[in-house]
């Protein structure tokens, strides 16, 4: 009997989407009428012919999945890496038979239990006891099961004392550890697990890391989604890089993630403005990152130590005068924020949106150490998401002169201002 | 491979595309446990924050009976069914009313309410309508004391056709269960069918011989009317509860049977059909 649990073969996944057809600038209220009217008549003869029925005049197939083959073994712990929209969540959604396969086939062996959100099914007007059982059962667990766990779950999410209360009356962390609790004590052959470690608060997350880890040493195979870099490398002994539907590598972690890391900066070969792999409404978007000196001229590379002007250059469809934006450039070192300036944080929140014009932030005494950093480029306007682009551009650094003392040998990776003193004990 | 059944090729699993029906009656067995939670979550839930609870399960059904004697019996001046009150043969077709119309209801809002367990977890889904028509049946039971009291009231001594309740009590369901099917899983997809239900079940109301006997019904047109299948439900019910002085317009109730069983076959089809896509729709 060979060992293989999971095998899938030209697996694929298609979608399909639908387009508004463009009728030029003008519309009339007889078009409109027009358009309607041909639409509900199409839909009616697609309903009728038992067709699926998308909105919009012109379709188009998405294939979210395509070609995916791999196998995975008895015990293995695989990690599953990949930017946005590449096909992660489709992934885990075909395994855990939310949804059918459009191509391929998938055979596997074992009884999977999959856990794409923390707390899927908790209503707030049960209590915390009353939804052990109810999310246990929606888990796949036996009533028997849960009974016989039903202590360590609560011991495990810190809840005694709220057994009977409502789950609406909890606070957030509480819900999510009692959650958590449940879903980390479920005992089947095959676990898949969604990007649902970056809740509660780090002390909880370090707990729970610990209980995937246990799953995983106790030789049941493990499906591990996520962002994090840190925690695939602690988990899993495989890693698996999805990029647009197919398997881009599988093998090693540090193979892996090594791939990923270099297919990030081949990304940033398109320019920012081409990219497609934005979200927002596009209300406003990026179409160029420039850094810049005091004096205006744009840098390729960025000194510690400097100060850096890091300008944000958009379109937007209107003006705007005094709009709520929230602007962030964030630092990503391995799927976590390493550090976030947001305009939100920093007290300017309010700011005019031109349409055609550029944020800029200022950092001064730029605090980081020689290396590549990857970036990512929020806008949100008036409280929605206008453009968010991941990876959007890099920053280089070379060491430089951050102390001022004339020496740029430097340490660590985030440099602050500092000094230190000598002081006689007295007491 | 090899073809015996060993412990591991019983857990087996082959996901292809249009594979999905294979093991799905059994999985449905197997799943039996989530059904039982998921029914006893939506009864537990539905009386959460109201004063008076359970008692909204008997005053709706009551207060329509009341109504319906005075304007049919009184104004009206309908006949009943053979020497019962008037208010008792109403009653008596208000229980069906009720537990048809409200698991119509709730069946038919269930997916989109559950959308969120849907787009989550696997599980046959057709156990989210079903489940949810257990609420309606726990309403007509408590509504049930209602009738019991109303005949000691009224003297009226139930007869032998009593024992055949149960038989309607699940023919009801099942004429519920039907449309309810398939509209919920329209409504995954078309949120229009939402608000067609409740027209459905006012209209339903004064269509089907709630408030006056199927016996007004002239003799030509009984078995067209029969086409309603809650008209077959509701004479079986009078018969069972009023006696079996009064049988139903047998015709007219093998229509009624074979609507039911008609939209039965409807919803599972339809509702297996398009239950691949609900994760990818809702």
């Amino acid at each position: 009997m060979s060992d293989i649990v999971i095998k899938a073969e030209q697996l694929g996944k298609k979608y399909i989407i639908g387009h508004q057809r463009e009728n030029g600038r003008y519309t009339a209220l007889r078009d409109v009428l027009m358009q309607n009217a041909r639409s509900v008549w199409n839909k009616t003869r697609d309903l009728v012919q038992g067709k699926p029925i998308v909105q919009g005049d012109t379709l188009e197939e998405v294939w979210a999945l395509k070609d995916v083959n791999f196998e995975i073994r008895r015990g293995e712990a695989v990690g599953i890496i990949g930017r946005n929209g590449a096909g992660k969540s489709t992934l885990l959604k075909v395994l855990s038979r939310i949804t059918e396969p459009s191509a391929g086939r998938v055979s596997i062996r074992g009884r999977v239990a999959s856990l794409l959100e923390v707390g899927t099914g908790f209503h707030p007007e049960l209590t915390g006891r009353e939804n052990i059982y109810l999310n246990g059962a929606i888990l796949g667990m036996t009533r028997l099961e849960i009974k016989r766990k039903f202590d360590e779950i609560v011991a495990f999410a810190e809840v005694e004392k709220f057994l009977d209360t409502p789950v609406k009356r909890y606070s957030s962390g509480m819900y999510v550890r009692l959650a958590f609790a449940v879903a980390a004590h479920l005992e089947p052959e095959i676990l898949v697990v969604d990007e649902v470690l970056a809740v509660g608060d780090s002390a909880f997350q370090k707990k729970c890391l610990g209980k995937m880890g246990d799953v995983a040493h106790e030789g049941r195979t493990v499906l591990f989604v996520s962002h994090n870099m840190v925690a695939i490398e602690q988990l899993c002994q495989k890693a698996m890089v999805l990029q647009q539907g197919k398997v881009a590598d599988y093998g090693s972690v540090e193979q892996a993630l090594g791939m990923y890391l270099t297919s990030v900066s081949d990304l940033q070969k398109v320019s920012i403005a081409d990219r497609t792999d934005r979200r927002g409404n596009q209300f406003l978007r990026f179409t160029r990152v420039a850094l810049c000196d005091a004096g205006g001229s744009e840098l390729e590379q960025v000194l510690s130590g400097q100060d850096v002007y890091v300008r944000f250059y958009y379109a937007a469809s209107e003006q705007l005068c005094d709009a709520r934006v929230h602007v962030s450039l964030a630092i990503v070192d391995r799927g976590r924020i390493l550090i976030n300036l947001n305009s939100y944080n920093s007290g300017s929140a309010v700011l005019d949106v031109y349409e055609r014009g550029f944020f800029e932030c200022v950092w001064k005494n730029f605090n980081l150490t020689a290396g590549s950093y990857d970036c990512i480029a929020f806008c949100s306007v008036n409280d929605e998401v206008a453009d968010w682009v991941d990876s959007a551009f890099t920053i280089l650094v070379e060491n430089g002169d951050f102390f001022g003392q004339g020496d740029s040998t430097l340490h660590g990776i985030v440099l602050v201002p500092h000094r230190w003193y000598s002081h006689p004990d007295l007491s | 491979m090899h073809n015996t059944p060993t412990k591991q090729t019983e857990h087996l699993l082959i996901l292809e595309p249009g594979r999905a029906d294979k093991n799905y009656w059994r999985d449905l067995w197997r799943y039996r446990e989530l059904f039982l939670i998921l029914a006893w979550r939506d009864v537990s839930v539905r009386y959460k924050q109201t004063i008076i609870g359970l008692a909204w399960a008997v005053i709706r059904p009551f207060l329509t009976m009341i109504v319906f004697t005075i304007i049919f019996g009184r104004v009206a001046g309908l006949p009943s069914d053979g020497n019962a009150p008037y208010a008792l043969m109403v009653f008596a077709a208000m229980l069906p009313w009720t537990l048809f119309s409200s698991a119509l209801s709730e069946a038919s809002n269930s997916l989109i309410g559950n959308a969120n367990l849907i787009s989550k977890v696997y599980f046959p889904r057709l156990i989210i309508p079903t489940a949810t028509v257990v609420t309606a049946f726990i309403d007509f039971l408590i509504s049930f004391v209602i009738l019991v009291g109303m005949m000691i009231w009224y003297q009226y001594a139930p007869s032998w056709s009593i024992v055949l309740l149960p038989g309607f009590m699940l023919l009801a369901l099942l004429a519920s269960l039907g449309p309810g099917l398939w509209i919920t899983a329209l409504n995954v997809k078309y949120r229009d069918f939402r608000y067609i239900i409740p027209f459905v079940v006012q209209f339903g109301l004064y269509v089907s011989p709630v408030g006056f006997s199927s016996n007004v019904i002239p003799e030509q047109w009984r078995l067209v009317y029969s086409l309603n299948p809650m008209v077959g439900v509701i004479d079986g019910f009078r018969w069972a509860i009023l006696g079996a002085d009064s049988p139903p317009y047998w015709p007219g109730f093998a229509l009624s049977l074979l609507v039911v069983a008609f939209f039965l076959w409807l919803g599972i089809s339809q509702f297996r059909k398009m239950e691949k896509s609900f994760a990818d729709m809702i």
